[in-house]
């Protein structure tokens, strides 16, 4: 690899290397791929045989199903008061084990967002501009900084607001190529179908979502199921009516603070206990009788603070995908 | 044999799905179709996970009518830890995502040799 595609050779050399068959020499692909399904065939043979010298499945005496699991089931009931046995196990047992989690979530939306952000300090009064329908009376040209490689494509990107007409952008549209034209262009806008299909299905998702994450101690589901349920509400009700409604009730602040105080709010329900010896996890919040929707004492605040984290989680990735800011 | 292979079924198909995402790993050229494949291996591990905890003629860990005995329902832990791997595995695809749209950005291509060539190039 190192000897057709070093340094050595001309631009001339690389650019045929590269109509050829993407970028790299004919020998180099073969043997990569003789290597690559060797290796595979290898990982298979591997994986079979410590598979079949595992311990049958759905046997009672199989070594996973042990005292802690029995430990659980015996008196999980008793302990959390949550008749869901997985959600007393992660949001009391192992609570701080569910906080990481969230961490990571968190942290992956801080990533994602310096990873694609747009607008720098100076560009956020601009991209605030194009969301408004009267400022935009001309298309604005803005260079994209990245694109100045050798080709000489300079890309140029164009930004469009609301307010254009059809015609403009269809006219927009041919004098452009499509690397070029921002990916505005092509979302749906006022589509009246998506917008009474979503009026009448949104606010079953979000019940739906919300039910999730208040039964999420009573029965299947929870905070993480519960909260990306109203995530998937939110991105429907961004697709449908666009950013300009969408920031009325969710825009980068509510998503910060929301996200914050549901994280401090976790941190300070559990963490409370390394100052106790790090022995017990007693909320003194009263169990209450299993089964009632007000019962097992913090495990009903967790999955709610949980449940906000994972929404706001799955709006800001799709916000920040689509147009690189939340 | 073959009843080995009965025993064993979900391992079994686990593997195939394990492997079959890491032959896609290794033979796909689109960024996205690799991290397709990563996220059939999650996949696998989930089900390899699940499928331990799994025990014949119980019920899921819910308590019913009060019954708390370990002959009633199977083991909760795996189902736990599959709910730590899915919120990694959503974690690690944004992000792997957002560093394909910037590559993407940077060379106007998702194929990461092209992409790679390109970059040492520079």
């Amino acid at each position: 690899m190192k000897k057709t595609n070093g340094k050595k050779l001309n631009k001339r050399n690389v650019k045929e290397n590269i109509s050829s068959k993407n970028g790299l020499s004919k020998r180099f692909e073969s043997t990569y791929r003789v290597l690559s399904a060797i290796m595979i065939v290898l990982l298979l043979g591997m994986l079979v045989v410590m598979i079949l010298g595992m311990p049958p499945i759905g046997y009672a005496q199989n070594p996973d199903n042990n005292e802690v699991a029995a430990r659980y089931i015996e008196s999980g009931l008793k302990e959390t008061g949550a008749v869901n046995i997985v959600s007393g196990m992660i949001l009391d047992y192992r609570a701080f084990d569910t906080f990481g989690e969230s961490c990571v979530l968190f942290v992956a939306t801080i990533c994602v967002t310096i990873m694609l952000r747009m607008d720098g300090g100076a560009n956020s009064s601009k991209a605030g501009e194009d969301e408004n329908p009267e400022a935009v009376t001309a298309l604005k040209k803005k260079e994209d900084e990245d694109t100045d490689y050798e080709d000489g494509i300079t890309a140029i990107k164009t930004r469009t607001g609301r307010g254009v007409s059809r015609s403009r952008r269809v006219e927009h549209l041919k004098s452009h190529t499509f690397e070029n034209v921002d990916s505005s262009f092509f979302e749906p806008e006022h589509d009246t179908i998506l917008q009474k299909c979503a009026k009448f299905i949104i606010p079953i998702i979000l019940v739906f979502g919300v039910y999730i994450v208040l039964n999420g101690h009573l029965s299947p589901g929870g905070g993480f199921s519960g909260g990306a349920v109203i995530g998937a509400g939110f991105i429907l009700y961004l697709s449908a009516f666009g950013f300009e409604d969408t920031e009325r009730f969710m825009n980068a602040k509510v998503i910060k603070w929301v996200t914050f105080g549901a994280l401090l709010v976790y941190c300070l329900a559990k963490s409370y206990s390394f100052f106790t010896g790090a022995n017990h996890l007693e909320s003194g919040i009263p169990l209450g009788t299993p089964g009632a929707i007000l019962s097992s004492g913090l495990i009903l605040i967790l999955n709610i603070c949980v449940g906000m984290v994972v929404a706001c989680t799955m709006y800001s990735f799709y916000a920040l995908v689509r147009r690189g800011r939340i | 044999m073959l009843e080995l292979i009965h025993d064993n079924i979900n391992d079994l198909v686990s593997v195939l799905l394990f492997v079959i995402g890491f032959a896609d790993l290794l033979f796909q050229k689109n960024m996205i179709k690799k991290i397709i494949g990563l996220n059939i291996m999650d996949t696998a591990v989930y089900l390899l996970l699940a499928s331990q905890g799994y025990i014949a003629g119980r019920t899921a860990p819910i308590v019913v009518d009060g019954i708390t005995s370990t002959e009633a329902y199977i083991n909760p832990i795996p189902s736990g830890l599959v709910l730590t791997g899915i919120v990694v595995s959503v974690s690690v695809t944004a992000l792997m995502l957002s560093m394909t749209i910037r590559m993407y950005k940077k060379y106007h291509s998702l194929d990461l040799d092209y992409c790679l060539l390109k970059s040492r190039e520079e």
